[in-house]
């Protein structure tokens, strides 16, 4: 059964990320200009303030930047422990994602584990949860 | 030497600090502004600006219970300048922006204030409710989702790196604690009076790792107000003013997940920049520990110690207690004299410097402290000296 999860609400700016996921696809905003990955995704690049910006699909791999494990039941429906991470995405340079890392236990994970995403269906959103590789 | 282009502390104040208390959130401000008034010898007629950090947030009450709007109208001050917003460099950013408004004329003598009301809210949900939403948006889009619903799991992410490619070991975290809790015990107005031992920390549940239940702060009640005045209206001032020698904060990336470093670690760099002072010539720092482990990364930002040193630096705790090199939250910090949200910090550095610590005093007559805000992609510090 999924977790419970608070959602996003989905509009012009994020819509194509979060639900990427129906294509198996993880989608980063990207500048057409200078190549500069946006994210959070916005309408404009951050670095060169081009207008031409779409999102792009990446491998969907990356490495675990830094990680926590979760013990608090935030809220009573919470099942804990879980790992919660941060996940540099591979191919976009500067861009993290904040994440749970899932299908093995809490105390497998470790910064540097190379992860790929996972997507988990809620509704009308596809969250890019990541699970280890190999 | 008194300078007209200078910004001062005249007086600070503080309402009781409690849990699930049924005093008013108004008038807790109001008993601290009587305090910071008294001391520095000001009426409210004199007050022409007002400073606050967030302003009013009508979706948690808890939060930030009384904006700037209500009190100026409540006390009927009459402002020439006045803020309140969320959207600065952290707690003291509301500092910060009246130092700059006293130095340019705007203001003579401004009420900076922060009020908390989170522990009685929480009980008293019927007359404080947060207001909940179905979907988030903005920032909390990218945390929520995945269950990531408090700055300690966030936090907690930084003090990981720390653990992982510094070597950060539990012992060494636990000294923010052990050095709050052992300085609230001498502070009246703290929280929690009893000091922690290290096997009661060590045997903590985990919030989230690193970071135990005594790493974090807790929901507070309370009031903390520091009046800045222009150093051009000191004749007016019954106390021996506070300068603000030096101010920095910064933002970056706001979502805490893209910034490679907390903010603080840019804030530290900037504040030495401003001023002649060392971080050798300060005699205490009082450094924001909403979590442990924003303290350790303020202590390396400030240049105390190295990146990736600060475990060490206070390994042991002898370093930061009351009777160390450099007395760390010597009113407790957040995390012993409760969640005052950066205020505390400001409020402590001038008691220090006045020499009102009481019990908790340190020696050696302090002329120099630092104090911060912000644990993230925020970041505020004042260097303050008694001349």
């Amino acid at each position: 059964m999924a977790a419970p999860r608070t959602l996003p609400r989905l509009d012009a700016d994020n819509r194509f990320f979060w639900t990427g996921g129906a294509e198996g696809q993880l989608r980063l905003m990207r500048c057409q200009d200078c190549k500069t990955f946006i994210h959070p995704p916005r309408p404009v690049c951050r670095k060169c303030l081009s207008e031409h910006v779409l999102p792009e699909a990446v491998a969907g791999t990356g490495v675990i930047d830094t990680y926590t494990v979760n013990y608090q039941k935030w809220h009573p429906a919470l099942e804990v422990p879980f790992v919660i991470a941060r996940v540099a995405i591979d191919g976009a340079p500067g861009v993290y994602l904040t994440t749970n890392i899932v299908g093995c236990a809490v105390d497998q994970v470790d910064v540097g584990d190379r992860v790929r995403v996972k997507f988990e269906q809620q509704g009308d959103v596809y969250l890019p949860l990541f699970e280890k590789i190999g | 030497m008194m300078s007209t282009s200078e910004a001062y502390i005249s007086g600070v104040g503080q309402s009781q600090v409690g849990i699930k208390l049924t005093r008013s959130p108004l008038l807790l401000t109001v008993d601290a502004i009587r305090e910071a008034l008294d001391e520095a010898g000001l009426t409210l007629g004199q007050i022409d600006g007002v400073s606050t950090y967030p302003g009013r947030v009508a979706a948690m009450p808890g939060f930030s219970p009384i904006g700037a709007d209500e009190l100026i109208d409540a006390l009927g001050i009459r402002a020439t300048w006045y803020a309140g917003g969320g959207e600065i460099t952290s707690q003291l950013g509301a500092v910060v922006g009246a130092a700059a408004a006293v130095r340019t004329g705007q203001a003579r003598h401004v009420i900076c204030y922060r009020t908390v009301y989170e522990a009685a809210a929480l009980a008293r949900p019927e007359e404080y409710p947060v207001q909940r939403r179905e979907r988030v948006d903005g920032n909390s889009q990218w945390f929520a989702p995945f269950n990531a619903l408090s700055a300690a799991t966030w936090t907690a992410q930084y003090a990981m790196r720390h653990v992982k490619r510094y070597g950060l070991t539990r012992e060494q975290l636990a000294q923010i604690a052990l050095t709050g809790r052992a300085n609230a015990a001498v502070n009246p107005r703290a929280l929690v009076r009893e000091p922690l031992s290290m096997d009661e920390y060590l045997s903590a549940r985990m919030i989230s790792t690193p970071l135990c239940l005594y790493d974090c702060d807790r929901f507070t009640d309370a009031s903390t107000v520091l009046i800045v005045s222009s150093g051009d209206a000191l004749d007016e001032v019954a106390c021996k003013p506070i300068r603000i020698a030096a101010m920095a904060g910064t933002v970056e990336r706001l979502s805490w997940d893209q910034a490679e470093w907390m903010a603080c670690y840019a804030t530290g760099a900037d504040l030495w920049k401003r001023t002649d002072y060392k971080p050798e010539d300060v005699d205490t720092a009082q450094l924001y520990d909403g979590f442990s482990f924003q303290a350790i990364a303020w202590l390396e930002a400030l240049g105390f110690c190295g990146v990736g040193e600060g475990g060490k630096f206070i390994e042991g705790g002898q370093r930061i207690a009351r009777v160390g090199e450099l007395p760390l939250n010597t009113f407790g910090g957040q995390i012993g004299a409760g969640r005052l949200h950066g205020f505390g910090f400001a409020h402590e550095a001038v008691t220090q410097l006045r020499g009102n610590g009481g019990a908790r005093q340190i020696q050696g007559d302090p002329r120099l402290a630092v104090c911060t805000s912000g644990g993230g992609p925020l970041a505020t510090a004042l260097l303050l000296a008694r001349d």
